[in-house]
């Protein structure tokens, strides 16, 4: 039994944090309809961001989640402008974003290894709290509880702003009908810009708590947190962050599970769910899944 | 038609040749998988609009079918290699409901697919089957010039099939689906049976490729066969030439895999970043490949 609760509440803080991993594709997707597939490479870069802060300047990894704030905006800010209104003009924005930003995503892969190697790097493990906190019986680090806690406190963030700011309200107005929203007098371009970087900012805070979860971060997991936050805003629903919040419960839990008690097929998990979400539920949680008889 | 036929006989000419110019053969023999992968992705991708991102899950299971035939059974290597394009073929078919999806959630479920076969194959509890993470040894057949002819033979196989779906009527109700598929639908064209048989036949090019290439090595991992970046070098490759042609995949790979043995070998992270960027050019720039530079100024392109 006490493995069977070692992996449920594992699974929760896991999970609750992967939804923190996700939510930035999700909301990217929710306003501009194109696919950020360097997701989990921005994800990456906070990590190396809090990593950078820690080694050199022996700061504490939480400074990273400002730092990946400011990044977002630097780098956000003219890749916006340099690709997201040309690819909306395109034919078909959703394939070519999606394989535009795959060369994005091996740019910043080449990048990575040229600066840091491609060696396995983590955050120094007390920084976040040296001890652990039981629950149930089951004891957890620290860090798992403070990423947790982290990814909690930015899902409320985003709830709010998206049902009390105007900003949220002209989100929210994007993400259901872009040309509606257009007609209302709403700034598209403008809104847009800002869910993009917060979309990469979310990405970055998430990387900040990964070395903490994952045990370390190297290039080359990259295209990994990508698949995992698609399967879970996929088995979650778009645009809503309590969805993503589901879809991270269901991820974390199912993955925890397979650690437990088959720790060779849990690397499986997320790529199973997905395909299999995707092929019950043909009609697609993503909601543009057509099939012409 | 004609100019079909031409551009055959030069690609099969020139890889006859080509081993008596040019030492290295095994740079030969993968320029030519690359070849057949962005030429069987372009059958797929270039005449329906699927983007197959997990086009390397064929291809891996092509290398362990064609391997496991060698290891279990006594048919001549050949007809192993005709097991591999089966057996992609097959893995396909399971996988067809993926063409319910469209776009990019096709690509991403693709991808997962993929993984999935990886990590299976790859997996320490199958050791005892597939080998494990520590792959499959199948030496007693190896034969690199039997497998060179062989992988020729599939490259034309590829590009003749790429000019049948240029040029047939198959291939004009092709292009009608992908330009509109209700329309296409309404003119009687049935448009899921098409799809899948282009899926099948492009999954089992990409099988007998990988049959070859398992077949050319003789021993390999399982990240040899199943890597993402083969995949990737099948999009970039055939995106460079113009996908929906004949050529253009030929070209694109030729180019870019010369490119990639020139930067590449040396130092790969450079090469990354080399066509991370040059995708993002062609996105923004050139959307339709090298062809359509051509095409531009009124040549007519195969």
């Amino acid at each position: 039994m006490s493995l069977l609760e070692y992996a449920l509440i594992g699974g929760i803080l896991y999970g609750i944090f992967f939804a923190l991993v996700a939510v930035g594709l999700n909301l990217i997707f929710g306003v501009m309809r194109i696919i950020n597939i360097a997701h989990g490479q921005f994800v990456l870069l906070g990590g190396y961001g809090a990593f950078l802060l820690t080694s050199r300047a022996h700061l504490n990894p939480l400074y990273g989640v400002p730092l990946a704030v400011l990044g977002a905006i630097v780098v956000g800010v003219p890749l916006f402008r340099a690709v997201v209104p040309r690819l909306q003009k395109s034919s078909n924005p959703e394939m070519l974003s999606f394989i535009l930003f795959f060369g994005i995503a091996q740019m910043i892969d080449a990048v990575l290894i040229m600066v840091f190697g491609a060696d396995q790097r983590s955050l120094p493990q007390d920084a976040l709290g040296a001890g652990s906190i039981t629950v149930f019986g089951q004891s957890f680090p620290d860090s798992w509880w403070v990423a947790s806690a982290a990814s909690l406190l930015v899902l409320a963030g985003l709830y709010l702003y998206f049902n009390r700011t105007r900003l949220g309200f002209a989100t929210r107005a994007i993400m259901a009908s872009r040309d509606e929203a257009l007609a209302t007098g709403i700034d598209v371009e403008r809104v847009s810009m800002i869910s993009f970087v917060i979309g990469l900012a979310l990405a970055g805070t998430a990387g900040v708590f990964v070395p903490y979860l994952l045990g370390s971060i190297s290039p080359d997991i990259g295209n990994e947190l990508t698949t995992t936050s698609f399967a879970v805003i996929i088995i979650g629903s778009l645009g809503n962050p309590l969805g993503t919040g589901i879809g991270g419960l269901v991820f974390g839990i199912g993955t925890l599970v397979m650690q437990t008690f088959f720790p060779s097929w849990s690397n499986l998990v997320p790529y199973a769910l997905l395909v299999l979400i995707v092929l019950v539920r043909p009609a697609g949680l993503l909601g543009k899944s057509v099939r012409v008889t | 038609m004609k100019a079909s036929a031409i551009t055959l006989g030069v690609i099969g000419a020139a890889f006859l040749i080509a081993p008596h110019v040019y030492g290295n053969r095994t740079l030969l023999f993968s320029m030519m998988a690359f070849i057949v992968l962005a030429q069987g992705l372009n059958l797929l991708y270039g005449f329906t609009g699927y983007l197959p991102f997990g086009y390397v899950g064929f291809f891996g299971t092509g290398a362990y079918t064609t391997s496991l035939m060698v290891l279990h059974s006594h048919l001549p290597v050949l007809l192993c290699v005709v097991a591999g394009g089966v057996g992609a073929c097959i893995v396909a078919l399971i996988l067809g409901p993926l063409l319910r999806l469209s776009g990019a959630y096709f690509s991403i479920a693709n991808l997962a697919a993929s993984q999935i076969l990886y990590n299976v194959v790859s997996n320490q509890d199958l050791s005892k089957i597939t080998g494990g993470p520590y792959g499959l040894k199948i030496d007693q057949v190896y034969d690199p010039s039997a497998s060179y002819f062989t992988m020729l033979v599939i490259l034309l196989v590829a590009t003749g099939l790429a000019a049948y779906f240029r040029f047939s009527r198959f291939g004009m109700a092709l292009r009608a689906m992908n330009q509109d598929p209700t329309s296409a639908a309404m003119a009687g064209i049935d448009v899921v049976r098409n799809r899948l048989i282009v899926w099948l036949v492009s999954a089992s090019v990409a099988g007998l490729a990988g049959g070859a290439y398992a077949w050319n090595l003789s021993v390999f991992y399982p990240d040899a066969v199943f890597t993402l970046q083969i995949s990737v070098f099948a999009i970039v490759f055939a995106l460079f030439g113009g996908v929906g042609t004949v050529l253009g995949p030929v070209i694109g790979a030729i180019v870019l895999y010369a490119l990639y043995n020139a930067v590449g070998i040396s130092a790969p992270q450079y090469f990354e970043f080399i066509y991370g960027f040059l995708i993002v050019v062609l996105v923004l720039f050139l959307p339709n490949g090298l062809m359509s530079l051509l095409a531009r100024r009124g040549v007519r392109v195969i």
